[in-house]
């Protein structure tokens, strides 16, 4: 997956929806931008399969030498997979954060594309900002 | 980062080599050059050099300096030697800690003895008021006990070089032997290289990391030249820059208390584990009635070093209880890159600060368990010990 083809949220996760057989599934994982800023990465948390998510409410946490932040869905849905291999070993974040360091994957709840999001682009310009201040 | 930010001699250096510059108790600082970690780590296996030009330094003369201190400080100075050095507190007239400070004693280049006292960067404001007000101009000028003091923080620099490879960095540009400079020393000294042109500097053997090392303090025209010098006569050694992110992860594990987590105006020296920087019988410093009287009375609370057996981080505020029951706070925490640990320090009361006891910290609403132990985290190793 390249960073041009994923959404992203005001807080740093990006999604990318695709249709399976059994309807949407939403993969999720957090930005290269958010990975650098976080730098020291020490722990991160992820909830288990069959878990509910909402849009815009937290599903796990990710915490760095400086800061604790929570991690938010993108998507409403379920939780049908999780990326076990990361918590395991976080250094796939920084290596690969758009393929292997995918954190959950969601089947989604309504058949809508997911509202609210950014592309690549506008998130883009939103870490420019953040960066300058 | 606001625009009123108070810049180091080195803030050009920093910010044009990726530095990310944090508001620091109104300073422009560097966080990280890289990562905290790989800073630290550093610092622990070679070497690391921290601008540490914020903090504050005061400079005492005159014939009178001696007493005065005395009546300022919580700990003895009248009988400090040239070039000693002695960890002390400030306390107000309540006992609460203004601040922490290092004063050391040394001589010109006439000969003439001076004092440095170095404060936090966050509590220069409040000293220099506090000198002020306990300095009347009567005081200053009585015949014979004269005491000029002045403010050098913005006229020096301040670096540590911090790490077992210190020596080795700094002893080819400095005209004192360095390997035999004890503890808790410091000089004047030249500095053998023309970058520094022919200016003088102060070197001591000290420092915040639980690490060997020194600070330098050195003439702020002079700061930027010197410091690029370090870092190229260090470079086969593995000498890196190091943010003050490093400095705090460092300190923490060397379980050395950090002023606005452990310390402040509403904690006694006593339960700090300070006891041994006041100086009850004998001195007179505001605070030490107030000091006498606590030292009395049996203790409320008491600092003390944690460990997590989690990756997450008990961080400044975090509840810790002991049988279901509150019993203190987390001052400080965070993932030792030295252990690979969550560690922290923290209050609890008397009856649950041995070494052993199991806590409970509250983590965001989720209970973890943590267990004392005792500081500090992390020793370095010393010749006698090494294999």
């Amino acid at each position: 997956m390249t960073p041009e083809q994923l959404l992203y949220t005001k807080t740093h996760e990006w999604v990318h929806v695709e249709k399976g057989p059994s309807g949407k599934i939403a993969t999720v994982g957090i930005s290269a931008f958010a990975i650098e800023a976080l730098t020291d990465l020490v722990f991160i948390e992820l909830p288990p399969v069959g878990q509910e998510v909402q849009a815009g409410k937290p599903f796990g946490e990710v915490e760095s030498v400086k800061a604790v932040s929570d991690l938010y869905s993108p998507v409403d849905g379920e939780i049908v997979e999780v990326n076990r291999a990361v918590p395991e070993n976080l250094e796939i974040l920084a290596k690969d954060p758009y393929g292997a360091g995918w954190l959950i994957k969601v089947k989604l709840s309504g058949e809508a594309a997911p509202s609210g999001l950014m592309d690549y682009k506008a998130y883009q310009k939103q870490c420019e900002e953040a960066a300058e201040e | 980062m606001g625009a009123n930010l108070l810049k180091t001699p080195l803030y050009e250096w920093h910010v044009a080599h990726g530095a990310r510059m944090v508001d620091f108790t109104g300073w422009a600082m560097p966080l990280q050059y890289t990562s905290i970690i790989e800073e630290h780590l550093a610092a622990r296996a070679a070497c690391g050099i921290a601008d540490i030009s914020h903090m504050g330094r005061l400079r005492f003369e005159g014939p009178g300096a001696a007493v005065f201190l005395a009546c300022l400080l919580t700990r003895r100075v009248g009988d400090l030697r040239l070039g000693q050095i002695r960890y002390s507190l400030v306390t107000n007239e309540q006992g609460g800690i203004l601040d922490d400070v290092l004063v050391g004693y040394y001589h010109d280049d006439n000969s003439q003895p001076f004092y440095v006292v170095v404060v936090n960067a966050g509590n220069h404001d409040k000293i220099v008021r506090w000198v002020g007000d306990h300095l009347p101009r009567e005081l200053a000028e009585v015949r014979g006990e004269e005491i000029v003091w002045s403010d050098v923080t913005r006229l020096w620099a301040m670096f540590a070089v911090q790490g077992p490879r210190s020596v080795e960095l700094l002893q080819p540009l400095v005209d004192v032997d360095l390997q035999w400079m004890r503890y808790y020393r410091g000089t004047p000294v030249r500095i053998l290289h023309p970058a520094a042109r022919r200016q003088g500097a102060i070197i001591s053997r000290t420092g915040y990391t639980g690490e060997d090392g020194f600070e330098l303090s050195l003439g702020a025209s002079i700061a930027r030249d010197v410091w690029e010098v370090l870092l190229d006569m260090g470079k086969p050694l593995g000498v890196v820059p190091t943010g003050i992110g490093a400095r705090d992860t460092l300190r923490l594990e060397a379980g050395m208390p950090l002023y606005s987590h452990e310390l402040s105006e509403a904690v006694n020296p006593f339960e700090a584990g300070l006891g041994f920087a006041c100086h009850l019988v004998g001195y007179d410093f505001p605070g030490r009635d107030a000091l006498k009287r606590i030292a009395e009375q049996p203790l409320q609370r008491t600092r003390v070093g944690l460990e997590l057996p989690g990756r997450r981080i008990a961080r400044q505020g975090a509840p810790l209880l002991a049988r279901g029951q509150p019993t203190g706070q987390v001052s400080s925490g965070t993932f030792s890159p030295t252990l690979q640990k969550s560690i922290a320090m923290g209050y609890v009361r008397p009856e649950y600060s041995e070494p052993g006891t199991e806590l409970v910290v509250d983590l965001r609403g989720r209970m973890e368990p943590a267990r004392v132990v005792e500081l500090p985290f992390y020793r370095r190793q010393t010749k006698g010990t090494q294999e």
